[in-house]
């Protein structure tokens, strides 16, 4: 009998995107909740070589790094395709959820918990970054077409957890004025009643991100 | 109708060497462009908007960009001669997962080496020791990181390979004396036609980075 387990941080975008994935195929999975400050062995044990989630444990065998395991699951279970079957279709999707990753991300994330000329240069990578999002998602419902897939469930992060933390930490990168396409695709994301059913709730999060402002230095 | 496939490349990048290497696994005819990355054409940027960088694979007018997206590319299309990823859908993930920790970590920790100096160096240096340590652990007793084929992983990083004298000059420490599994790989990997006709000239490697450090680092 086939045994799925996901390690996971509730408030992690890269975790709920496995959970996504799943959820996706209609698979079943047992959840532990990881302890970012106190990793758990088993954790340690399954990903020895980043020690992070999320990880997924299919019949005791592991697969890290969130992107690798999504297209782990559009393969190991029949169900709506995570990726497109085209060749060329799926290298543009693995393209764009590259580049979520390592273009958008990290400036985003930094934007919004630096201050003075750091924040400001994050804050500029990170627009030049959405602006090609923007154009890419060009009026369509989601990147994946019709449907959500690898690239809409890779955004996550930039559909739901950016514009909590923006608007709590009074950064205006992501506007609608700015970004019409981006801003109508986020909407559609999150009201989706699959995403909605799984993303972490809007207050627990504002309570995390509030006590991190709260837990930074005075100058800020 | 015949494919016309080009790459946009430049004789030193182990990322190109890559889609080279995967082209000349499955047989593919192909026309090498070499690219002034000083001077980068019209062309790349058209191709690759985005990050203006090579290689770029374009097949039938249509471009494919990142390295390893294109060596899958090129194992999806081309599937009935030398498969690279495996076939079971677990060791898939796990070849993509330790490409990705190529990328991650090999890679910054090589550039390392040649561009900095003192303790960022030094720092380049052990990380480069460790990675490499952590890949001879993950090839085991195998003959190649794919088990007895030539697979994704042996793809991603032999590259690299060409390259060591440049990390083992200027980082003044020795790979085999570390690494004498990965050595033994890369040796056997190099007997291989698709491999040797692919990777650059270790020599020729050297002498460029030479230029690059005096031209973009100021260093000797």
């Amino acid at each position: 009998m086939a045994e799925v387990k996901v390690f996971g941080a509730w408030g992690s975008p890269f975790s709920k995107r496995v959970e996504m994935g799943l959820k996706l195929k209609g698979v079943e999975y047992e959840y532990i909740e990881e302890d970012l400050k106190n990793k758990s062995t088993l954790l340690l044990k399954y990903n020895p070589v980043h020690k992070k989630i999320p990880v997924l444990v299919h019949n005791g065998k592991p697969i890290s790094e969130s992107l690798v395991i999504l297209e782990y699951i559009d393969e190991a279970w029949e169900g709506p395709n995570i990726l497109p079957k085209d060749p060329y279709e799926r290298a543009k999707a693995r393209f764009w959820a590259k580049f979520i990753d390592e273009k958008c991300v990290p400036p985003m994330w930094k934007a919004c918990w630096s201050i003075g000329e750091e924040r400001e240069k994050a804050k500029e990578e990170a627009s030049e970054a959405l602006k090609f999002l923007e154009n890419e998602i060009n009026g369509q419902k989601f990147f994946g077409g019709d449907t959500i897939g690898l690239v809409d469930i890779a955004a996550n992060f930039i559909g739901y957890w950016f514009p909590i933390t923006e608007e709590i930490v009074g950064l205006e990168l992501m506007t609608q004025d700015k970004y019409p396409n981006l801003s109508k695709w986020a909407y559609e994301y999150c009201n989706c009643s699959f995403v909605k059913e799984n993303l972490p709730p809007n207050d627990k999060l504002v309570e995390i991100f509030k006590g991190i402002i709260q837990a930074q230095p005075a100058s800020n | 109708m015949a494919d016309e496939v080009v790459l946009l490349d430049c004789y030193y990048s182990m990322f190109g060497m890559r889609a080279r290497v995967a082209l000349a696994e499955k047989g593919v005819e192909y026309e090498f462009r070499e690219e002034n990355l000083a001077n980068k054409s019209q062309f790349l940027l058209e191709m690759n908007p985005i990050h203006k960088k090579i290689p770029v694979l374009i097949h039938n007018g249509k471009p494919i960009c990142e390295s390893l997206i294109i060596v899958e590319y090129i194992d999806e299309v081309w599937k009935d001669k030398s498969p690279l990823l495996p076939s079971d859908s677990y060791q898939r993930a796990q070849a993509r997962f330790w490409a990705d920790v190529i990328d991650k970590k090999v890679s910054v920790a090589g550039k390392g080496i040649w561009s900095t100096k003192g303790e960022d160096q030094e720092t380049a240096k052990k990380e480069m020791i460790d990675a490499l340590k952590l890949l001879e652990g993950e090839l085991g007793d195998k003959r190649y990181f794919g088990g007895d084929d030539f697979g994704f992983v042996d793809v991603a990083l032999i590259p690299f390979y060409c390259w060591f004298h440049v990390y083992e000059t200027f980082g003044n420490f020795s790979i085999e004396e570390n690494c004498p599994k990965l050595i033994k790989w890369a040796k056997k990997c190099m007997e291989k036609e698709s491999v040797s006709k692919s990777l650059a000239d270790p020599n020729k490697v050297y002498e460029f980075i030479v230029g690059m450090r005096k031209m973009y680092y100021g260093l000797e």
